[in-house]
């Protein structure tokens, strides 16, 4: 067993004991959204209680506090995340406005006619379809990378696939359907041997798996934060220092400028420069209250139990007739994420009979299209796990799939 | 009764594993192609209307799920060797029931086997999956419409 009290941890989020007719809530849908503890639903009343006002601008005490609370979260996401330095780390409203920040910013700056942009086949459309329109606008290309038999990154191919003319790499540190892990350091390296840069997609990776920007050698970081116990609308941007000063800002407006004119305007530094508006104050706190929450846990028990967790979800679907498991068969070589399809049964229809049982799973393409084409199917149903899932609610999901057999008319078993 | 038993009814289990008017027609006056963005969900519909506008043959491709193969195999039932007037009134009358809160909407009895799909719309997101063949074959009868036109 790992060192999770889960037990314990079940206590700190109310929504698991929500009763859906009459059953309990099992909630296999995190790579979707996790769900959010007590402590960061608090976090967010007693800012809007207490010390609700706008950040960088007031003298008042409730306005210090506020700046305080935004700016100290900056602090604990470089701290989590391995960053040099806090000015690096850029709050954007989830993981596609710092893709697309990337994009418009640094890509129209630095894609020109004939540059390659590397992606693999398994990104989520948040970090294919802004660099589709990158290319087109840029007559670049876009390069993807292939995957092995079992949905792992063909390290040989990428040797040939990356080159002179790539500008960017850009990839997910783990995939949303087929739970891949990718060598995020070994194709930095190789980006970099060919003065490209690398850009990873953690909006899977950071919530799971204990995460050093220094380590994957990365030069960009975005992910979400409501995929890690915090609110929605907080997403990260993390970059190196001397890129993002080279970048024009993004969006315009307050707190970007250092001072403006009529005719023209100075930008606020970093990491200002790239924060245009109020922005989302209590959801930010919020989200330093979510990541304080993981590190009392410790990410490597986090991870510990999701290997665990997900070893065994491995085993007991591997046991359904005309079941096809997509991704790595080993559970230490990929996420809490468990993509399936049941032969005769639409993931949809699952999806709708194992809700009935107060099982919420995914179903569908998990915003991955052209993976689905590669894998030649519509979509897929997918369970997807965290900190607080059990060995028990994996038997739940078991006896739900038998249920769905049943009410297709056994055609599973056929 | 769960939920599931009130969905999956023997009518539409047995046209999702056995849709009627399933394949495709070579030449046909219309072709056209269904998406539902949400799941990914396609369907193809081929469609012959006669000069005299009635619809002589109707052939559907359909790679969805059981709600979605079922609709479109009782549709291509309900308008097969109607005129094209009559199918659009069917349309109408489906979507009506599938989109008014109300259970006022009947059918007539020789449609009376679509009243199998009202119990979908005790699921909101499952009424699309439904209406996708309906929404395909209304842009089927524009398309043949306006090339017996030019």
């Amino acid at each position: 067993m790992s060192n999770l009290d889960v037990e314990k941890i079940r206590q700190d989020f109310p929504i698991l004991d929500r009763v859906i007719d009459g059953k309990r809530l099992v909630y296999l849908d995190n790579a979707a959204t996790s769900q959010k503890p007590v402590q960061v639903i608090k976090s967010i009343s007693n800012y809007y209680e207490q010390y609700n006002s706008n950040v960088h601008r007031g003298i008042h005490t409730m306005s210090e506090e506020a700046t305080t609370a935004y700016e100290g979260v900056r602090e604990t996401v470089a701290n989590f995340i391995g960053a040099k330095e806090t000015c690096e780390v850029i709050f954007t409203r989830n993981t596609t406005e710092a893709i697309n920040l990337v994009a418009y910013s640094w890509g129209r700056q630095n894609v020109l006619p004939g540059d390659e942009i590397v992606l693999s086949p398994m990104e989520h459309h948040s970090n294919l379809v802004p660099w589709q329109q990158l290319a087109q606008e840029r007559e670049a290309k876009l390069v993807f990378l292939e995957l092995t038999e079992d949905g792992q990154i063909n390290m040989e191919s990428a040797k040939q696939l990356i080159g002179s003319k790539t500008r960017l790499v850009t990839v997910t540190q783990m995939s949303n359907v087929l739970g891949t892990i990718t060598p995020v350091k070994e194709l930095a390296r190789l980006a970099h041997q060919h003065n490209a840069i690398i850009l990873v997609d953690g909006a899977q990776g950071v919530p799971h798996l204990k995460t050093s920007v220094a380590e994957l050698e990365c030069d960009f970081y975005v992910f979400s934060l409501h995929k890690m116990l915090g609110p929605t609308g907080v997403g990260i941007l993390w970059g190196k220092k001397e890129i993002l000063n080279a970048m024009p800002p993004f969006m315009f407006g307050g707190d970007m400028i250092s001072s403006v004119h009529r005719d023209k305007s100075r930008w606020n530094e970093l990491p200002w420069k790239f924060e245009a508006g109020t922005p989302n104050i209590a959801d930010v706190i919020a989200s330093g209250v979510a990541i304080e929450y993981l590190q009392n846990l410790g990410m490597d028990n986090v991870r510990e139990h999701e290997v665990e967790i997900t070893e065994y979800a491995l085993k007991r679907l591997g046991e359904i007739k005309g079941i096809t498991i997509y991704g790595p068969k080993d559970a230490n070589l990929r996420g809490g994420v468990v993509a399936f399809n049941v032969e005769g049964i639409h993931p949809h229809d699952l999806g709708q009979i194992l809700s009935d049982s107060a099982v919420a799973i995914r179903a569908g393409h998990h915003c991955c299209q052209p993976l689905m084409k590669d894998l030649k199917v519509m979509g897929t149903a997918r369970a997807s796990f965290y900190i607080y899932n059990t060995l028990e609610e994996v038997d739940l999901l078991m006896a739900a799939l038998k249920e769905a057999d049943k009410v297709m008319g056994h055609v599973a078993c056929r | 009764m769960s939920l599931a038993d009130d969905l999956y009814r023997e009518t539409i289990l047995d046209h999702y594993h056995n849709p009627r008017n399933n394949g495709s027609i070579d030449n046909a006056s219309a072709t056209v192609e269904g998406v539902n963005p949400l799941c990914g969900d396609e369907l193809t519909l081929y469609l012959n209307v006669s000069p005299t506008g009635l619809i002589e043959d109707v052939k559907l491709m359909a790679h969805g799920c059981s709600i979605n193969t079922a609709s479109g195999s009782m549709m291509s039932e309900a308008i097969l060797g109607q005129s094209v007037e009559r199918a659009e009134e069917i349309i109408e009358s489906f979507k009506n029931m599938m989109l008014t809160k109300s259970d006022e909407v009947a059918f007539e009895d020789e449609l009376e086997e679509l009243e199998a799909l009202r119990g979908v719309k005790k699921y909101p997101v499952r009424i699309k999956c439904a209406l996708l063949p309906w929404n395909t074959l209304l842009e089927g009868i524009q398309t043949a419409k306006s090339t017996k036109k030019e």
